[in-house]
C-alpha cells in the first residue's frame, strides 16, 4: 500500500507529532495546538503535502479538552493523504491559521469559526460565511438546538416560531 | 393581491345595477384570461428545484405554451415570483425585498416542497415554508416536483387568476 | 411595509478605493449566476479591481440534521449535496460508511456503481455547459444539452423513480437491480447524445464570439489553483493531469481505459473544453461497463447493513429483529473516523465520517469542492471585465446545495 511513503513521512516529522498511525489508508497525526505552523513547513515543502483539503473540528462535549481541530491534507505527488488532529479546550479555543501557507484555509476557518467557534490566529476575516450578521452562538455544537432558528425577517400573523418547538 | 396593499374599488353611487354588474364580470374574464396567458416569471431560483425549472422551460414540457416562458429578471417587470428551491433564513430578507419591489399584479408560486414548507430541512437554517414571509398563491410539493405537476400547479394558477376579481380603477389610482 | 429589511451580510469593503471607482452587488438573486451566490465587486469602468464573495444563502443544516439521523436515513440529504450529479454523492457516502463497517460490496454493484457514477457525471457537465452557453447567448446550444439532459434524467427515473434526486445507494449496496431494456435504453441515449454534441462542437468550438468571450479570460496557473484547493476539471484546465479516478483509483476505475484531459492556459474555454472531453470519457466508460456487468446480487448478504429478504422477515423472529434494528437504530458502524474522497463532477468530494460506535453519525462533513472553488474565485475574476464574471462563474459550476451544504 502506501506504507514505505508513510513510514518516510513519519520519520521527517519526528517529534513534532505526539502520536501518528495510519487509518483506513490515510495518515493519522496527533499534535499539540501550538505545534501546527511548524508541522505544516515540515508537511508543505519536506513532505510535499501541497494541499490542504478540509478544516473542521469535533465537538466531544463530555471531554477536556472538548474540540479536536482536524485538518485534512493531501499530496499530489504522493497521492496520499494525512490527517493532523489537535484538542483544544472550550475555555481557549485557538489555533494558529493556515492562510499564509494554503489559500484554500480561508474559507475553511471561516466556516469552522462560525460553527464551533475555534478561533484562528492569523486569519484576519473571521466573517460568518455560511450564517449569517446576527447570528448568535455555534451551531454545530452538540448543545445548539438542531430547531434554534434566529429568523432575520419577523413571521406574517399567524406563523410563531414556537410552533416549531415540536418537530 | 397582497394583504399589505388593499386596493378600494370605485362603485356607483346608490347601489350596484345588474348592468354594471354584468360589465364588471366580462371586464373582469377579459383582465383574467389576459394576465393568465402572459405571466411573466420572476424565477428566484435557489436550489435542486432549479434543475426541474429548467427541464420545464425547456422541451418537451415547456412552458411557452402557457405564455410563461419568458422570464424577467427585474422585480419591477415580472408578475409571477417563482420560489424555486429552499429558503434559508439568510435568504430571507432577499425575497421579503424581491416581493415588495414587485409591482401588482403580482402572485407567488411555491415551487418544491423546500418553499412550501422547509422539506425535510426542518433545521435553524431553513425557513420552513416562504408563506412566513410573504403571501403564496400556489404551492407545488414534490422534491424536486416532476415537470408535469410543475405545468399542473401552473393550470391551477391561471384558474385562480381566471377567477380573481381584477380591479383597474381603485380610490388610489 | 415601512420595517427595514436586515443586511444578512457584512462586506469586505464599502469604500471605493478611489473617486472614480464604483461597488455594485451581484446576487444572490441575479438572472446569470447559477446559484445563489453574492459578488460584492469594485469596478473601475467596466474592470473588476477587487471582489468578495458571499455564499451561504443556501446552507441548509447538513451536519446538524445528519445527527439526528441514522446512518442510511441521511441518504436523501446527501444526494441533494451536488444535485446535479446526485448519484455520485450518494456512492461516494455509502463507500465511505462501507469502508468504516468493513463491508465488501458485491462484483455487480461495483461495476454498476461506476456506470451510474459516469452517467451521473455527464448530466452534471451537460448542465454546467448548457447553462454557461445559454448566459453567453448560445440558446439553440442549451435546448440540445438540456434535451439529452432530459433524456438521461427520464432513464435514470426508469431505474430509481425519481428524475433529479435519485437517494439510490444503499450501504452495501444499491435499492434496486436494472429493469428489462435498460440497457438498451443506455445506449440508445449515448448515441443520441454523441450526435447532439457533433451539434455542439460544430456551433460553439471554433465560434469567433465565443473564443473572444472566453479565451484567455479567467486564467488560473496550476500553482495558483493548488494553492487554493482546486481540484476536478478546474485544475485540469491548468494543466496538471490529477483525477482521483486515476491516482487513488476506487470502484472499478482501475479496469477501466480512459484518458484525462488536461488544458493549456486555464481560462474559461479550456474548462469548458476540458468538460466536453470528459463527457466523451465518461460515454467510453460507460459502454465498456455495459460490457463488463457481471451477473450477481446487488446487495452484500451481510445482516449488518443489508435489510433481511421480506420472506425470512415475516417468517422467522430474527430477521423480524434484524430488519426492525436496522431500521429503527440504523447500521451500526464501528466507533471511529474515517476521510473517504472520490472524483465528483467538480472535483475531490470528500466524506468525513465520525462515528462513536452508533446507528446515528456523530459527525458527518463534507469537503466540498464547490465550497474550496468559491473561496479562490477571486484569482479569476479580479482584473477582468463586469461582464466576463458571468461565463467565468459558470464555467466554475458551483453548486450551491454542494457550496452551502
Amino acid at each position: 500500500m502506501a506504507t514505505p511513503i508513510f513510514e518516510s513521512i513519519q520519520s521527517q516529522l519526528g517529534s513534532l507529532a505526539t502520536a501518528s498511525s495510519v487509518s483506513h489508508g490515510t495518515l493519522v497525526v496527533e499534535i499539540a495546538p501550538a505545534a501546527i505552523s511548524g508541522l505544516v513547513q515540515t508537511l508543505k515543502s519536506a513532505c510535499k503535502f501541497d494541499m490542504l483539503l478540509d478544516v473542521t473540528a469535533i465537538d466531544w462535549p463530555g471531554r477536556q479538552p472538548r474540540f479536536d481541530v482536524v485538518w485534512h491534507f493531501y499530496s499530489t505527488t504522493h497521492r496520499v493523504r494525512a490527517r493532523v488532529k489537535a484538542r483544544v479546550p472550550e475555555s481557549d479555543p485557538v489555533v494558529d491559521s493556515l492562510t499564509q501557507h494554503y489559500g484554500s484555509a480561508a474559507f475553511q476557518e471561516r466556516e469552522c469559526h462560525e460553527m464551533y467557534g475555534i478561533r484562528f490566529n492569523g486569519n484576519a476575516d473571521l466573517r460568518p460565511l455560511l450564517l449569517y450578521e446576527g447570528f448568535v452562538g455555534y451551531p454545530l455544537r452538540k448543545d445548539y438546538p438542531k430547531l434554534g432558528e434566529q429568523p432575520l425577517v419577523p413571521y406574517r400573523e399567524g406563523f410563531d416560531i414556537a410552533d416549531r418547538a415540536g418537530v | 393581491m397582497s394583504a399589505a396593499h388593499p386596493t378600494i374599488p370605485i362603485s356607483p353611487a346608490g347601489g350596484k345595477s345588474a348592468a354594471f354588474e354584468y360589465l364588471t364580470t366580462k371586464k373582469d374574464e377579459l383582465c383574467g384570461w389576459a394576465r393568465k396567458f402572459s405571466l411573466f416569471p420572476y424565477p428566484f431560483v435557489t436550489a435542486c428545484c432549479a434543475m426541474e425549472f429548467m427541464s420545464v422551460s425547456s422541451t418537451p414540457y415547456d412552458t411557452d405554451r402557457f405564455g410563461a416562458a419568458l422570464p424577467r429578471f427585474s422585480p419591477r417587470q415580472s408578475d409571477l415570483l417563482m420560489v424555486v428551491g429552499t429558503v434559508t433564513h439568510k435568504q430571507a430578507p432577499i425575497l421579503l425585498k424581491v416581493y415588495e419591489q414587485m409591482c401588482e399584479p403580482k402572485w407567488v408560486m411555491a415551487f418544491g416542497v423546500c418553499a412550501t414548507s422547509g422539506g425535510f430541512y426542518q433545521n435553524y437554517a431553513a425557513l420552513a415554508g416562504i408563506d412566513r414571509v410573504i403571501p403564496v398563491d400556489v404551492y407545488i410539493p414534490g422534491c424536486p416536483p416532476r415537470p408535469e405537476t410543475v405545468i399542473d400547479g401552473i393550470m391551477q394558477l391561471q384558474d385562480k387568476i381566471a377567477r380573481q376579481k381584477h380591479i383597474i380603477l381603485t380610490k388610489d389610482f | 411595509m415601512d420595517m427595514k429589511i436586515p443586511n444578512p451580510v457584512r462586506p469586505a469593503f464599502t469604500i471605493p478605493q478611489r473617486d472614480d471607482t464604483v461597488i455594485v452587488n451581484i446576487g444572490p438573486s441575479h438572472p446569470a449566476t447559477h446559484g445563489t451566490i453574492q459578488i460584492i465587486a469594485e469596478l473601475d469602468g467596466e474592470k473588476i479591481l477587487r471582489t468578495d464573495v458571499h455564499c451561504g444563502y443556501l446552507h441548509r443544516g447538513f451536519e446538524k440534521e445528519c445527527e439526528d439521523h441514522t446512518w442510511h436515513n441521511l441518504i436523501p440529504y446527501v444526494d441533494r449535496l451536488n444535485y446535479c450529479s446526485a448519484l455520485i454523492n450518494d456512492f461516494a457516502y455509502c463507500d465511505a460508511v462501507e469502508q468504516m463497517m468493513g463491508v465488501e460490496i458485491t462484483p455487480r454493484t461495483k461495476y454498476l456503481r461506476t456506470l451510474l457514477a459516469e452517467y451521473s457525471r455527464l448530466a452534471d457537465h451537460l448542465t454546467c455547459i448548457a447553462a454557461t452557453l445559454m448566459e453567453l447567448g448560445a440558446m439553440t446550444a442549451f435546448l440540445y444539452l438540456v434535451m439529452i439532459r432530459d433524456y438521461i434524467y427520464e432513464h435514470i427515473a426508469d431505474l430509481t423513480g425519481a428524475r433529479v434526486t435519485y437517494s439510490f445507494g444503499r450501504i452495501g449496496g444499491l435499492a434496486r437491480d436494472l429493469p428489462d431494456g435498460w440497457l438498451k435504453r443506455l445506449e440508445q441515449i449515448l448515441t443520441q447524445y454523441e450526435e447532439f454534441i457533433g451539434r455542439v462542437h460544430g456551433l460553439v468550438d471554433r465560434n469567433r464570439i465565443f473564443i473572444d468571450r472566453t479565451r484567455d479570460v479567467g486564467v488560473l496557473t496550476t500553482a495558483d489553483a493548488i494553492h487554493w484547493g482546486y481540484t476536478g476539471p478546474i485544475l485540469r484546465s491548468t494543466g496538471a493531469a490529477r483525477d482521483l479516478r486515476k491516482d487513488t483509483p476506487y470502484l472499478a476505475y482501475a479496469e477501466l481505459d480512459f484518458e484525462v484531459p488536461v488544458g493549456i492556459k486555464g481560462d474559461n474555454y479550456d474548462r469548458y473544453y476540458v468538460r466536453m472531453r470528459e463527457m466523451d470519457e465518461s460515454v467510453h466508460m460507460i459502454r465498456q461497463l455495459i460490457d463488463m456487468l457481471p451477473a450477481g446480487p446487488i446487495n452484500v448478504d451481510d445482516r449488518r447493513c443489508t435489510l433481511p429478504p421480506k420472506p425470512l422477515v415475516y417468517g422467522e423472529i430474527e430477521s423480524l429483529i434484524n430488519h426492525f434494528k436496522l431500521i429503527m437504530d440504523g447500521p451500526r458502524v464501528p466507533a471511529g473516523e474515517i476521510y473517504v474522497a472520490h472524483e465528483g463532477a467538480n472535483g475531490e468530494l470528500g466524506f468525513f465520517l465520525v462515528s462513536d460506535g452508533s446507528g446515528t453519525p456523530y459527525k458527518v462533513h463534507v469537503r466540498s469542492p464547490s465550497f474550496v472553488h468559491m473561496g479562490g474565485a477571486h484569482k479569476m475574476l479580479d482584473g477582468y471585465q463586469l461582464a466576463d464574471l458571468i461565463p467565468t462563474f459558470g464555467s466554475i459550476n458551483m453548486i450551491g446545495g454542494e457550496c452551502d451544504r
